[in-house]
């Protein structure tokens, strides 16, 4: 007996619409879906009414325009509980990576009327703005626990969604290693489970789309690939993708650079 | 063909006979087991089980002598106690159990009984607690020291005369008073410094945080109660209740299974181990 | 399980007759499993033919690190242990526990069927072996009794062999687990420079090795085939004192190696996951979101994750530092208060497959000499 039927809106700030299409990608469930959540708003599957509460907005996206950052405001204020779903809203997405460099340096040279852009210098995570009550990693997220997700809201439950390593479901599926048998940097020690292990499967290493694990040990993993060669900028790029500017990740070039000189001080004269 | 073992996650259904609000939070569920055989011992736990929602370890707070009258007393703090809420007479839930070790209640006959409780911890005792008052005779001097946050958070009030009438010496504390209240006001632990006793033949039996238990049993021990003879009652994650998972580890305890009653001369030493 | 009977009577075999072994293994209805290689590693895999052993490959080991060599000659077992254990046969990562259905006035609850697959497993070592040993008594040996596990373990046909070289990360012979297969398997091969020597562990093993055996051993072959393991155990740099090491650990809960090896330890759970004899998993509800069919699925879990020591008052292992001692004092101390044996068999997977390299015997070592 599902508590009630909730009314969901789905709602986009800066992304790539990938996590939205993964809803719509739940082909086989969406009917299903449909029965169980009144669809209130969601402009990628078509209009719908805008106005009134929801008891759950999915939110999608990252706050990099002075526009976002009022919205989510109005948007939080509309909806009982708030989901940020994808790398974008909850650590500000690939469009971080401008949180290192000059946003309007890259305007000048992307748009060619640059003065008709308004953005911001960052593009910041949803919870760096509001409250967020539950989040949904992946770059894109996952359909199954995307489906976890609404399947608990309707049955009025929290949500499974674990923080544990992606090394974890590497083992449950018996992937061999990528880190320890090819002597790749493999991100799946520090990540978040919820991928489903897709590169490692396919023989690659962990690009970390899924975020920061609970307690990322960057400093231990990242001295480990150090002195096993790899380089520093590479390690750094690995980490600043999708999920660069997420809490755990954000370091990431300090950290390094604080082991390098450790590991310096350790070693005078370290093998080439 | 092998032989199977029959499977311990094998799950029957309750059904829920009654519903009462208890305190801020607390629910009492009597619940009843159409068919089953089932009986059980004073301090020990049912799986609880909501289909779609999970499973949850919760002691049983009715009398052993009526097993067929089960009672459980659940704070909604997590997912399947908050789904619970939900529930009304009639429902279904599923049940395992009973698992865990039990008060001593048949080994310690003759001894003086000190029974301290702190907030929900009164629950697993209850059981104890009806079974004293049921065989009054056999025991010495019997004492119920509860603390609880406020006067409103006491639990089961409307029994405490029924059990003072059965010489039982119940006192109560509570950590924030008001205008109304003309109890003590402060820690269980004074409760216990206060009360006479006879260190040679009392019994202790301890229910409540952990950090409050360990209090109660040093002052126990201070007083020159054998550690042998206090029993505290842990709580771990109890995910299998068959020691099979290994969520509930305590040292070298399965909790479900070694617990959750404890001797704390047993557990002493780890209980003084931060995140053990 | 009940103890093995004592080993008949050794048997010369050509090597080609391993092919016989596999195929009547085959005709008689078991899956043959071996080690395989693939994506980089020696894994436990089906095979059909001799040709998809790993001939001539070894393993070198060290800690977070394994990497492959080929040799044009050499044995079909040169290799030592892989990443796979016999675990995951037995135990799988993940099941279904209890089926759970909606009917007319409620739910019905119903234990599924456990499979029973015949498997036979080709070139297991005494270390796994002696890790099946000590599953069986987590899974079988106590009040309650996992019906999957007896299911899948009651299928099993193990083929042991005698480890002809030791990993660097190997410290079986001190917690005398190997590297000479004592028991605990149905057959036993030793490989030797020509051909194998076999011996029946079991009485089904009888009629295997009476149709794979082409004589019986010459002492020679007898001696040539004793000291191989022998000289497996004398290559073991790693130990550990099955004999101290419980009060080791014991007495030194508050050492403050415990924090050190926590700034190095990721908490990511692979040495848990790779451990043949680790069993926590945690039982979690999937359904479906209409609500009528629910499966309680019990997944492989671990000491390491938040989740694991989950209570309404929060986590009782919050740190990492809290984690690791809950897995190595429990792996090597609290076990044998629970068991009646230690769970390590000193396979040294957890040193090998730590992305880090964290050694438990470095570990361990760190804290005898009292406390710190």
């Amino acid at each position: 007996m599902p508590a009630k039927k909730p009314r969901l809106a789905v709602f986009k700030f800066a992304s790539c619409d990938g996590c939205q299409l993964s809803l719509l990608d739940c082909e086989e469930e969406l009917l299903t879906v449909a029965e169980q959540v009144e669809i209130a708003y969601f402009l990628e599957a078509g209009p719908a009414d805008t106005r009134g509460r929801y008891d759950v907005g999915l939110v999608e996206g990252s706050i990099s325009t002075p526009h976002d950052a009022e919205r989510i405001q109005a948007i939080r204020a509309q909806c009982d509980s708030l989901v940020t779903i994808g790398a974008c809203a909850t650590a500000g997405g690939i469009q971080a990576l401008r949180n290192w460099g000059d946003a309007d340096e890259f305007a000048q040279h992307v748009y060619a009327r640059p003065e008709y852009i308004r953005t911001l210098a960052t593009s910041t995570p949803i919870a760096d703005h509001v409250k967020v009550d539950f989040e949904l990693r992946g770059c894109p997220v996952n359909k199954q626990q995307l489906l976890e997700l609404i399947s608990a809201l309707v049955w009025g439950r929290t949500p499974r969604l674990p923080r544990q390593s992606v090394c974890v479901e590497c083992k449950r599926r018996q992937v061999v290693c990528v880190a320890v048998a090819r002597g790749v940097a493999c991100l799946g020690p520090v990540t978040q489970i919820g991928c489903e292990v897709i590169c490692p499967s396919y023989d690659r290493e962990c690009f970390g789309c899924f975020g920061p694990k609970e307690y990322p040990n960057l400093i231990s993993l990242g001295r480990r690939y150090q002195r096993d060669g790899h380089d520093t900028a590479h390690l750094t790029r690995l980490v600043r993708s999708f999920n660069g500017y997420a809490p755990g990740f954000r370091t990431v070039d300090k950290v390094l650079a604080k082991n390098n000189h450790a590991y310096d001080s350790q070693n005078p004269s370290p093998p080439a | 063909m092998t032989v199977l073992p029959p499977s311990p996650w094998q799950t029957i259904p309750a059904r829920v006979r009654a519903i009462t609000p208890e305190v801020p939070d607390v629910t009492t569920y009597d619940l009843e087991l159409p068919g089953a055989d089932y009986a059980f011992r004073p301090g020990q736990f049912n799986m609880l089980y909501l289909a779609g929602v999970g499973e949850v370890a919760i002691s049983i707070s009715s009398d052993p002598a009526t097993p067929q009258q089960l009672r459980h007393t659940i704070r909604a703090v997590g997912n399947v106690t908050r789904a619970l809420t939900r529930l009304t007479a009639g429902d279904t839930l599923g049940l395992r159990g009973p698992f865990g070790t039990a008060w001593p209640v048949e080994a310690v006959r003759g001894h003086d009984i000190v029974i301290v409780a702190g907030g929900l911890g009164l629950a697993p005792l209850r059981p104890a607690i009806y079974h004293l008052i049921r065989h009054r005779p056999d025991y010495g001097r019997i004492a119920v020291l509860y603390g609880a946050r406020t006067p409103a958070d006491l639990l089961y009030a409307h029994e405490y005369d029924w059990w003072q009438a059965a010489d039982i010496d119940v006192q109560l504390t509570v950590d924030v008073g008001t205008p109304t209240w003309r109890g003590a006001i402060g820690f269980v632990t004074t409760l216990l410094a206060q009360q006479p006793l006879e260190p040679a033949r009392t019994v202790v039996f301890t229910c409540g945080p952990e950090v409050m238990m360990r209090f109660v049993a040093t002052g126990a021990v201070n007083r020159g109660v054998a550690a042998e003879r206090i029993f505290v009652s842990l709580e771990r994650n109890m995910n299998c209740a068959v020691a099979l998972c290994g969520h509930c580890q305590f040292g070298p305890s399965f909790v479900c299974q070694d617990g959750p009653v404890f001797a704390y001369a047993n557990v002493r030493r780890l209980l003084l181990v931060e995140n053990l | 399980m009940t103890p093995a009977p004592p080993p008949g009577p050794p048997w010369w075999m050509k090597k080609p007759a391993l092919q016989t072994l596999i195929d009547r293994l085959r005709a008689d209805g078991y899956e043959v499993l071996g080690p395989r290689m693939a994506d980089g590693a020696i894994t436990l895999a089906p095979l059909t033919n001799l040709a998809h052993l790993p001939r001539g490959v070894r393993d070198d080991q060290q800690p977070g690190r394994y990497r492959l060599t080929m040799a044009d000659d050499g044995g079909y077992f040169d290799h030592v242990v892989g990443p796979h254990s016999l675990k995951p046969l037995v135990f799988p990562p993940r099941t279904t526990v209890l089926e759970v259905l909606r009917v007319r006035d409620g739910w019905e609850y119903r234990t599924p069927e456990p499979p029973q697959p015949k498997r036979a497993i080709l070139g297991v070592r005494a270390c796994d072996l002696h890790a099946l040993a000590i599953q069986d008594r987590v899974f079988l040996g106590g009040a309650y009794r996992d019906p999957e596990y007896a299911a899948r373990r009651a299928g099993l046909f193990l083929i042991a062999v005698n480890c002809s070289r030791s990993a660097p990360t190997c410290f079986c012979a001190s917690m005398n687990t190997g590297p000479a297969v004592r028991g605990g398997a149905d057959l036993i091969l030793t490989e030797l420079t020509d051909g194998f020597l076999g011996v029946a562990g079991s009485d089904r093993a009888a009629p295997y090795l009476a149709a794979v055996g082409e004589r019986p051993a010459s002492p020679e072959e007898q001696a040539e085939a004793a000291a191989i393991p022998q000289r497996a155990a004398a290559q073991q740099t790693r130990r550990i004192d099955p004999t101290t090491v419980h009060d080791t650990l014991m007495n030194n809960l508050e050492h403050r190696r415990w924090a050190d090896v926590a700034k190095r330890c990721l908490s990511c759970a692979n040495c848990t996951m790779v451990c043949p004899t680790c069993f926590c998993s945690t039982v979690n509800d999937v359904s479906d979101l209409v609500g009528t069919h629910t499966r309680r699925q019990r997944v492989w879990e671990s000491c390491f994750n938040e989740e694991h020591s989950h209570t309404a008052g929060g986590p009782v292992h919050p740190t990492t530092k809290s984690r690791y001692r809950q897995w190595l004092t429990h792996k090597l101390a609290t076990w044998i208060d629970q068991f009646g044996t230690s769970g390590c068999v000193g396979c040294g997977r957890c040193i090998t497959w730590c992305p880090v390299g964290i050694d438990i015997t470095e570990e361990v070592a760190a804290m005898e000499g009292g406390r710190v």
